[in-house]
């Protein structure tokens, strides 16, 4: 075991990725100085800044033999791409009948919490999640981000990497040796008897902190990371929810046709599960609001660990 | 570099195969055993089999949304075209494509395209994987003048250039985009004029006289396959139907405009060519060789309506690469 971020997780993911296989290559419009060093400007190149044909010529080549790895930086900027995402990257194995395989990997970060304002703050993956073609993921840890990154790489299929920017200096322990860890699979990163807390990214760490908080006043909270949103482990949650009773759903982003709303569906459609419930479900998201600038506005607007315990208190009241 | 009368014949009966499949799903359009949209390429034939006789199998084209004709020319199948269009399980996508969907990679057509502009950064990105291999592959981007007012034109064009990839980008210039005149939409009449700001080659030809659309082609191939990069050649010609068989849109473009371009028809140029100038082709020949033509367009249609459609749970296969996924809803 060692001890990386991660950043570093997702950069050694890449690296070890490419040194397995000659047809990884990697395009963003800033080329990582380290796998530059190691494997060359051919295969690790500096684009110009056009994530529309960036996102088009992965797409190309990916139908073409390679598997290339596009990071767009920020999802901001992936809405520049948007006609080669959605018409293309999403379709184009579906509408020629599955002739050949497009495995590509789009990374992009997520996420508020550093002044950057509306444009460099928010977490769009419900947008994704709702093109059917699109698989994505969104893990939390280094182990999780090393072990999927690798798995999305070896994956035949376009594969969006979420990663939570406030995420990229957490430290963590990962294998020394090659791992993967397969895509649709959630995580219970907490064990607990009273209420189900599924929070995503960096509110899965919000999340543990609020069970700590919850621990001490008697309340044993689970939580569980989803990891991968599409595909997603809908069995894991649901045996969450019928174990505890109580749901309560964490999200960084807002609630309105969210990931939160998913998760509240894929729970409370499932009659097992439904019965099950002792209260209604409890989302705790940011507010439906593009993310201000100043501290104060900024922090009103997201979800954290007291907006987190409260809501595990709401539903503890309610039944 | 110079055709065998045996390659001219070859190529028009390509031309005339694209003809001769457009009237007949035109037809079939109308009918209603087609469905969706048609956007006929008859007018245009020059221009795909001009430019595809200059290229190996191996090399890859992407389409448009009027894609018929590049099919032909880079060597489809009539019959799973024609199953495609009739939404057969035979068809080239199982049904799941039709008209602006056709693809076959196993001979290099990387797709019609139903998004204008679309194509072009992703065939850039065939280009680019031909430069990894190293295997002297090159790949062609068609595109209609309305594609070239388009951001993924300049963004890709000029990355094409900036990495010296062995491209050939094709501006089929008809005039019009949908119903718009280029006049309303281009401030110079020339595309190929762009091609001096991203420092690349840029040549404008008659796109209906097939030997000056083959020898722009092959100087382009050339150029690429010896790594110099890629080269913007500019065809003009001219779509004889409207924009699309939809009975929706109409055309509003002037008869004798329409007429004026009728008498410029690259099928009948290169039929006079044969016969007057070089004695290749006797009337006996040509009305043969369309014979022959007719009965493979049949066959196409006997074939289509010989597959099945696909079944209906079959809307659920090929979402992903593999089989089954357990994703939500299927």
């Amino acid at each position: 075991m060692v001890e990386i971020s991660y950043a570093q997780a997702g950069l050694d993911a890449v690296a070890e990725e490419m040194r397995r296989d000659p047809k990884v290559f990697h395009l963003s419009t800033e080329a990582p100085r380290p796998l530059v060093e190691e494997f060359g400007a051919d295969r690790v190149r500096a684009t110009p800044i056009a994530e529309g044909a960036l996102t088009g010529i992965a797409v190309g080549a990916a139908g073409s033999g390679f598997r290339p790895i596009v990071n767009w930086s920020s999802v901001t900027f992936s809405f520049v791409a948007m006609d080669q995402i959605v018409n293309q990257a999403a379709k184009i194995h579906y509408m020629f009948g599955g002739q050949v395989t497009f495995p590509i990997l789009f990374r992009a970060s997520v996420g508020g919490g550093t002044r950057r304002a509306a444009q460099h703050s928010q977490s769009p993956y419900s947008m994704f999640m709702n093109v059917a073609g699109l698989k994505i993921i969104l893990p939390s840890t280094p182990y999780d981000m090393k072990g999927m990154l690798k798995t999305a790489i070896r994956d035949d299929n376009p594969v969006i990497l979420f990663e939570s920017g406030r995420l990229d200096g957490l430290k963590g322990e990962v294998p020394d040796e090659d791992y993967t860890i397969p895509l649709g699979q959630a995580d219970i990163k907490r064990e607990g008897s009273d209420v189900t807390i599924v929070a995503l990214a960096w509110l899965v760490h919000e999340a543990l902190a609020a069970a700590e908080t919850l621990a001490a006043e008697g309340i044993s909270a689970e939580v569980v990371d989803p990891r991968s949103l599409v595909p997603m482990d809908a069995e894991t949650i649901r045996a969450s929810v019928r174990k505890t009773g109580r749901l309560v759903i964490a999200d960084e982003a807002g609630p309105t046709a969210g990931a939160s709303a998913e998760i509240a569906a894929l729970a409370t459609e499932d009659a097992a599960t439904f019965a099950a419930l002792k209260t209604p479900v409890e989302r705790v998201c940011a507010l439906q609001v593009p993310i201000p600038y100043s501290p104060g506005l900024e922090d009103h607007v997201f979800p954290d660990r007291n907006k987190i315990a409260a809501g595990v208190r709401n539903v503890m009241a309610a039944g | 570099m110079s055709l065998s009368p045996e390659q001219q014949r070859d190529m028009l009966r390509q031309m005339q195969t694209i003809r001769r499949f457009e009237e007949r799903a035109s037809d079939d359009f109308h009918d209603g055993s087609i469905y969706g949209v048609v956007h006929c390429y008859i007018g245009e034939e020059a221009v795909a089999v001009g430019v595809c006789a200059a290229l190996n199998q191996d090399d890859q084209i992407i389409s448009t949304h009027r894609g018929h004709g590049h099919c032909i020319a880079k060597g489809a199948d009539l019959n799973r075209m024609m199953a495609e269009l009739y939404g057969r399980e035979a068809g080239y996508c199982k049904g799941k494509g039709g008209s602006m969907h056709i693809a076959d990679f196993g001979i290099g057509m990387l797709g019609a395209n139903g998004i204008v502009a679309g194509g072009i950064p992703i065939v850039t990105g065939a280009g680019l994987a031909a430069q990894l291999e190293g295997k002297g592959r090159v790949a062609v981007s068609f595109f209609g003048d309305g594609a070239s007012n388009a951001g993924p034109f300049h963004e890709s064009i000029n990355i094409a250039a900036a990495w010296k990839l062995p491209m050939l980008y094709v501006c089929e210039n008809n005039l019009y985009a949908a119903q718009t005149p280029a006049t309303q939409t281009l401030a110079y009449e020339d595309v190929a004029a762009r091609a001096a700001g991203y420092g690349i080659p840029g040549v404008v030809v008659d796109g209906n006289d097939i030997f000056a659309v083959h020898e722009a082609a092959a100087e382009a191939v050339a150029r690429a396959r010896a790594g110099d990069g890629p080269t913007l050649i500019e065809c003009k010609t001219y779509r004889w139907r409207a924009h699309t068989e939809r009975v929706n849109q109409p055309d509003y473009r002037p008869p004798a405009e329409i007429e004026d371009w009728k008498q410029k028809d690259p099928i009948a140029r290169l039929v006079q060519h044969l016969k007057q100038q070089q004695g290749q082709l006797s009337d006996e020949e040509w009305q043969t060789m369309d014979d022959e033509i007719m009965r493979d367009i049949e066959a196409s249609v006997a074939f289509a309506e010989a597959s099945p459609f696909p079944a209906p749970e079959a809307a659920l296969d090929d979402l992903f690469a593999e089989e089954t996924l357990g994703v939500r809803h299927g």
